[in-house]
């Protein structure tokens, strides 16, 4: 066998691999190895100079094989082998180190800990270079359809933008209604449309599209199979209300019902009854019973006749190639005392304040008192020093100083006091601060070392700071309304997100396998995230995440079969003696009886065969082993790293 | 190395691409530091290691291998937790046979987020091996 002679690149990753370990030293422990023909580090192994240094080297060298050492394979296994096809090498002859996640980053803690491993695991990476071989990808049909999981602004707006694709979608809201969170708000920052009337679009849309099943009351409870082929299992709950509803009917079996729940559209600010609507043009226009507060009287069922107590929950099967995720947020609930927050009468925080201007009319009012003097205290449970939440939520700054605005011009004698940590009314948002200080809003600001205090004195109640603007000067302001600038959380109920094994970041929002590179994919193949799931945004972002997340989606799955790792299972027929094990330990019945001239042995289904390897452990005189991953290999790369 | 093993024992992990692997990706992400002569070799599935690689990796002076199984989280189907446990046992009968603690091997379900769950295994599994073999 011709010896190999390949190229060895080890990437600093600006410095988030070379600040902890010595890449030059790997470099040196390598360029000896027999098969490696050149060893350079490099800056950034990803870069467009650095893949064109590559092919050219690839080229001129006539190298058999490249290893590159850096980051996860998840980020850049294909860019690499992309770089391979195109110095004409069969992609399969590219091997991946990953010493950034597995030893720059684990191991910061011990530099030289981590150096020493990174040179075993390029050593290592080296071995199994010397058996890569070129091999043709195999073709699996993929399903072109794309369930997307939250009808909020991001699910509507991807579910619209794939089926303008010619893309079959599933679009499934667990809520009785779609909207999310944009239904919940009137006046937006951004345009004259109100949250509502976007929702309205946005839904009408929706519903002209023959290709999209729109799915409410539903959940995700099941899922099986990969990337292009996944069988979902959804629940649908029942509405218990059969067929179009009069909107008369409706009040009158909404009057008679005499549940009284509080109304978490209206982040329990007022009640609602056991048969709602939280709007009248909210979609789908069909109320729904809550049957779970419901007594279940059957006063509604009297003055409504399209009231069904006997519907039942539906079990829904449905196949499709690719899942986007757009699961939104939930705001945070202050502790009980930050700020006041529960313990004092006149402190809500910035949604309910929001829900509160959009309800009210004439005088602004809370708990029968009229407000003038409102107190808005930022970066609550954001940017916490000693909490978990230490992120910014980045929309709360514009969307506080916009409900400040809107309740100025909506109600009169209204005034602002902002008491903040720094403003990030970031891009066009600036405009709407200027705005704000010219309508003449008083802003203070404190460190996270100064917050500002709520406290009471008789029956008024105290904001107090040291403003920094004005040399640390003590502030005090009689608010009539204290208002908490809440930001997003990720979502308390993550069953969807476990029930996918999706990864969450640092701030618990699902994590993206690069924030610039690839930033609405997972590690899950074929799973995509979109919108407030993945952290923090406005509406426009959303939108924007949700339609690139989209076409990633559907790009997947856009040829109609997807090519996957020739990876699959090798039989050695002079070992192998018929025994049958491994035809009992293929669960996807790969395995052949085959009778040769000489004797019966076992052939596999390559076009079956998923590569598992289960075969190959039970095959007492060792005949079957994983291309690419056979006993040589493993063996060899044991030998490396030992 | 010498200085290394005072507090590490050298373990190889074998780890799946689709389950196990993001999880000990993440673990480096979130700083989560465990001993630098853990060493991971990818493969598909958990039920596909042969024995004969866990009693090389002793023969090659690794103190411990760590399974970081697939579980029920298998994409190869359920059946992978089974046939891996059996495999475990099977190769637990040959390190007995070859006189050595079957406790060296050890198999844990790691889904694509126990990142925190590894850390914490192999920390457990490092210290058990470092007070066995390096008292």
């Amino acid at each position: 066998m011709k010896k190999k002679k390949i190229g060895v690149y080890i990437c600093h990753c600006g410095g988030n691999i070379s600040d902890y370990v010595d890449v030059e030293k790997v470099r040196q422990a390598v360029e000896g190895e027999d098969i490696v023909f050149l060893a350079k580090t490099t800056m950034f192994a990803c870069s467009d100079s650095n893949q064109r240094e590559m092919v050219e080297d690839i080229k001129v060298n006539n190298l058999d094989g490249v290893v590159v050492a850096s980051c996860s394979p998840k980020l850049h296994l294909l860019t690499f082998r992309n770089v391979s096809v195109r110095a004409d090498l069969n992609k399969y002859t590219y091997v991946h180190a990953n010493i950034r996640e597995q030893a720059s980053w684990a191991h910061s803690d011990n530099k030289t800990g981590a150096t020493e491993k990174a040179i075993h695991l390029v050593k290592a990476a080296i071995a199994k270079s010397r058996y890569a071989e070129a091999l043709e990808t195999n073709k699996v049909k993929a399903i072109k359809s794309v369930a997307v999981v939250g009808a909020g602004v991001a699910g509507m707006k991807a579910a619209i933008s794939l089926s303008d694709k010619e893309c079959d979608v599933v679009l499934i809201e667990k809520e009785s209604f779609v909207g999310g969170r944009v239904a919940q708000w009137d006046s937006l920052s951004t345009t004259t449309e109100t949250g509502k009337e976007m929702i309205s679009r946005l839904y009408n849309d929706l519903i002209k599209r023959e290709n999209i099943t729109i799915l409410t009351n539903s959940e995700v409870i099941g899922n099986k199979g990969s990337v292009g082929n996944i069988s979902l299992t959804i629940k649908k709950t029942p509405r218990y209300i059969n067929g179009s509803c009069h909107p008369e009917d409706l009040k009158r079996a909404i009057a008679i019902c005499p549940v009284e729940v509080p109304d978490e559209f209206n982040f329990r600010l007022t009640t609602r009854k056991a048969i709602y609507k939280n709007y009248p043009s909210e979609y789908p226009q069909t109320p729904v019973i809550d049957l779970k507060n419901c007594t279940r009287c059957g006063a509604c069922e009297k003055v409504c006749p399209t009231v069904d107590f006997s519907e039942k929950e539906e079990i829904l099967d449905f196949s499709v190639g690719s899942v986007l995720m757009a699961t939104g947020f939930d705001s945070y609930t202050p502790a009980y005392g930050e700020f006041g927050y529960a313990t004092l009468e006149n402190v809500i925080t910035l949604p309910q304040f929001k829900r509160l201007i959009d309800t009210q009319y004439g005088k602004l009012t809370y708990k029968g008192k009229e407000i003038k003097n409102i107190a808005y205290i930022y970066c609550v449970g954001s940017r916490q020093v000693d909490g978990e939440n230490t992120y910014c939520s980045r929309n709360c700054c514009t969307s506080t100083i916009h409900a400040a605005l809107t309740a100025k011009s909506k109600f009169q004698d209204i005034n602002n006091f902002h008491f903040n940590r720094g403003l990030r009314t970031y891009g066009k948002q600036e405009i709407l601060y200027a705005d704000s200080l010219r309508s003449g809003d008083i802003y203070l600001q404190s460190y996270e070392d100064g917050l500002p205090t709520v406290t009471t004195e008789g029956k008024k109640t105290l904001v107090k700071i040291n403003d920094i603007l004005t040399n640390g000067r003590k502030m005090e302001v009689e608010a009539d309304l204290v208002v908490l600038v809440t930001g997003m959380v990720p979502r308390a109920d993550n069953s969807v997100g476990s029930l996918f094994k999706l990864p969450k970041g640092r701030d618990k929002f699902y994590n993206e396998i690069h924030m610039k590179l690839r930033p609405v994919e997972t590690v899950i193949d074929g799973i995509t995230i979109a919108g407030a799931c993945q952290g923090p945004k406005n509406i426009a972002e959303s939108v924007n995440s949700a339609l690139s997340a989209a076409t990633k989606s559907y790009s997947i799955l856009s040829k109609g079969e997807l090519e996957t790792d020739p990876l699959v299972a090798s039989i050695d027929p002079e070992k192998c003696t018929w025994c049958g094990a491994c035809e009992a330990a293929c669960p996807f019945d790969a395995i052949l009886k085959v009778e040769t001239d000489q004797k019966v042995i076992a052939e596999i289904n390559n076009t079956v065969c998923k590569g598992c390897g289960m075969c190959a452990p039970v095959c007492e005189p060792d005949a079957i082993n994983l291309i690419a991953c056979s006993s040589d290999e493993i063996m060899s790369m044991i030998d490396a790293l030992a | 190395m010498a200085d290394l093993h005072k507090n590490s024992a050298k373990i190889l992990v074998f780890s799946t691409e689709k389950i196990s692997d993001p999880a000990i990706d993440m673990a480096g992400l979130l700083k989560l530091h465990y001993p630098p002569t853990v060493y991971t070799i990818t493969i598909p599935c958990s039920s596909g290691i042969k024995s004969s690689w866990i009693l090389h990796a002793y023969q090659k002076g690794f103190d411990g291998v760590f399974i970081a199984a697939d579980g029920s989280d298998c994409v190869y189907g359920e059946s992978c937790t089974e046939k891996t446990g059996r495999l475990v046992g099977k190769t637990h009968e040959l390190m007995k046979a070859e006189e050595i603690d079957p406790a060296r091997l050890r198999m844990a379900a790691i889904c694509s987020v126990c990142s925190e769950s590894f850390v914490k295994q192999i920390r457990s599994f490092n210290e058990y091996l470092l007070k066995t073999l390096h008292p």
